[in-house]
């Protein structure tokens, strides 16, 4: 009898055991984010290793080598061309964003300190054009800056030049301008949520204990603003090192970025290693610039205050 | 600390909003041009750019695809996205930030590198290019988008109102169906109508993972090698422009309408 006494306690342990397990917090979570984790895992993840293994191997006519070598490598960082692509990629992606950021942070100061009841709808006003079509944005530009163009056309017809100038398109300027310009609405956001965190109170202690609105801004408001200053700049860099659009659009012969080299790799030229060497390449190439930036606008920061 | 803005900044606020629309608003003022240039002076009214978009067989299959491509996206991702967001939301469990951090990633990620490296797994492994690989493409561009807006949905939504029906004799499906989708259906809504419109609208990963179907967006870039198809890319794209605008506008309407009845704040991304 004690003998099934104690085998029924320990079926019953277990079984609570087991159930307490199913009905953690722990178990619960992990059930239900799996399905969307499992397929970024398989679908992002995954396919991520293959690119850099991929990069470690060479294209034999039709068939991949998969003897391991760092030829790929030599190729994408002494080819002049393309290291040209990949320098003038970091260059743009690095002047898109700063030219971002310096942009969106007077709206977002506007929007959080003087928007009043209608943060919320100027938010969405702002918004709007990033919801509409990539393309068709860039698209509008060519429109813009072309030889027969809005621009060109508009001050011929206000007299100000006689002839169209053929240097508003195809050229980095250009580049830099459109992603300018399709990005902003990006870089507001993060800079919008950090100011919405920034704690008024210590702003009437620094007038209070005698500093100007400038000084005010300059030693609480924009130090501690830095991490949206930061999560913008790097939302905007780094995925606009890579834009395929837009140098194809707007860049000409000069604007030519590192994506449009990965993308011949992929058709035209088919070598993937070598179209996987350079995209691994290109994300190490940003992340340390990105890094870099980060260290230096904390160090401002912290100078500033 | 002052309440009145420095007197350059609201002047600056409209010129911003100024830079923002102006090209844009140029697609549509051209598609009603009479010229086949977009160039000022403008050159009189016309709706001829639109005929002729009505009659092309190419560009109607296109749209066919576009709209099959959003609609399987926004379904697939919005599922995707409530199962992600419930957890983030209602669960506290260890590798929940990895695990939310990768479904996030395609965020902060050139899309040149998503698609490059769709495109090999799915070429070394033998699957054929079609809709349903832009389509694979699509749901994990969309997610993080998807689980933003669905978890500002169901962010302080409380248990104590499921609990509450739960004691009041309601079963598990019951509580779901009559308490939770009520309280939650305007954020998946939302989340349905902005997938479909980044779907919609998508082209580097369509561009790569596409077989011989093309979507709207690549035929609208096949269009544009040729000069003298413009002012129809233009007429295209103004309808796409004022259909983005429609969704985006309803899903903004009803995610707000989820936050309020969830009590908390903020806006699309916020």
């Amino acid at each position: 009898m004690t003998v099934a006494a104690e085998r029924i306690d320990a079926i019953v342990h277990e079984r609570a055991r087991r159930q307490s397990f199913h009905q953690s917090e722990q178990f619960r979570g992990l059930a239900l984010i799996s399905p969307t984790f499992l397929y970024a895992f398989i679908l992002l993840l995954l396919p991520i290793v293959v690119v850099i293994a991929h990069s470690f191997w060479t294209q034999n006519y039709l068939t991949i080598d998969r003897t391991l070598t760092l030829a790929n490598y030599r190729t994408a960082l002494t080819d002049p061309m393309y290291l040209d692509h990949l320098m003038r990629s970091l260059g743009i992606s690095l002047a898109v964003s700063i030219a971002t950021v310096v942009l969106a942070y007077p709206i977002a100061y506007y929007i959080s300190f003087h928007g009043g009841r209608h943060k919320n709808l100027w938010l969405f006003v702002i918004m709007v054009p990033f919801w509409t079509s990539y393309l068709l944005r860039v698209m509008a530009w060519k429109v813009i800056l072309g030889y027969q163009g809005v621009l060109n056309t508009g001050l011929i017809g206000l007299g100000l030049i006689s002839e169209p100038s053929s240097a508003l398109l195809y050229n980095t300027p250009a580049v830099v301008i459109a992603l300018t310009h399709a990005w902003a609405a990006f870089a507001i956001l993060p800079i919008f949520v950090s100011l919405e965190k920034v704690d008024r109170s210590l702003l009437e202690a620094a007038r209070d204990l005698g500093d100007g609105p400038v000084r005010a801004f300059v030693r609480v408001t924009l130090p501690l603003s830095m991490p949206g200053v930061i999560s913008a700049l790097l939302i905007v860099m780094i995925p606009t090192v890579g834009d395929y659009i837009t140098p194809r659009l707007v860049g000409g012969t000069e604007g030519v970025m590192i994506a449009n080299a990965i993308q011949t790799q992929f058709g035209r030229a088919a070598n993937w290693p070598l179209g996987a060497a350079l995209s691994v390449t290109t994300m190490v190439a940003v992340t340390a610039v990105a890094g870099l930036a980060v260290l230096a606008l904390r160090a401002l920061a912290r100078a500033m205050r | 600390m002052t309440r009145r803005p420095a007197s350059w900044l609201p002047i600056y606020a409209a010129l911003y909003v100024a830079f923002l629309y102006a090209p844009v608003l140029l697609l549509p003022l051209f598609s009603v041009n009479n010229s086949a240039t977009p160039t000022l002076p403008l050159a009189g009214f016309t709706w001829k750019w639109y005929q002729q978009l009505a009659g092309n067989r190419e560009l109607v299959s296109a749209a066919w695809n576009s709209l099959a491509v959003g609609l399987a996206t926004a379904v697939l991702a919005t599922l995707l996205g409530i199962c992600g967001a419930r957890a983030v939301t209602r669960y506290r469990f260890r590798g929940k930030r990895p695990m939310s951090g990768l479904i996030m990633a395609p965020l902060v990620l050139p899309e040149i590198i998503v698609a490059i490296s769709l495109l090999l797994v799915m070429l070394a492994f033998g699957l054929n290019l079609s809709l349903v690989t832009v389509t694979l493409g699509h749901v994990l561009i969309c997610l993080p988008y998807s689980m933003v807006v669905l978890m500002s949905g169901f962010d302080g939504f409380g248990l104590s109102l499921e609990e509450a029906s739960a004691d009041l004799g309601e079963t598990a499906f019951g509580t779901f169906r009559r308490v939770t989708l009520p309280m939650v259906a305007p954020a998946i809504l939302s989340s349905l109508l902005v997938s479909f419109t980044i779907s919609f609208d998508e082209f580097i990963v369509a561009f790569f993972l596409s077989g011989t179907d093309p979507t709207l967006p690549i035929y609208i870039w096949g269009q544009l090698r040729f000069a003298s198809r413009l002012p129809a890319v233009l007429a295209l794209g103004t309808i796409m422009l004022i259909g983005s605008f429609i969704l985006v506008t309803i899903a903004e309407i009803l995610r707000r309408r989820a936050v309020r009845r969830t009590q908390t704040d903020g806006c699309l991304f916020v």
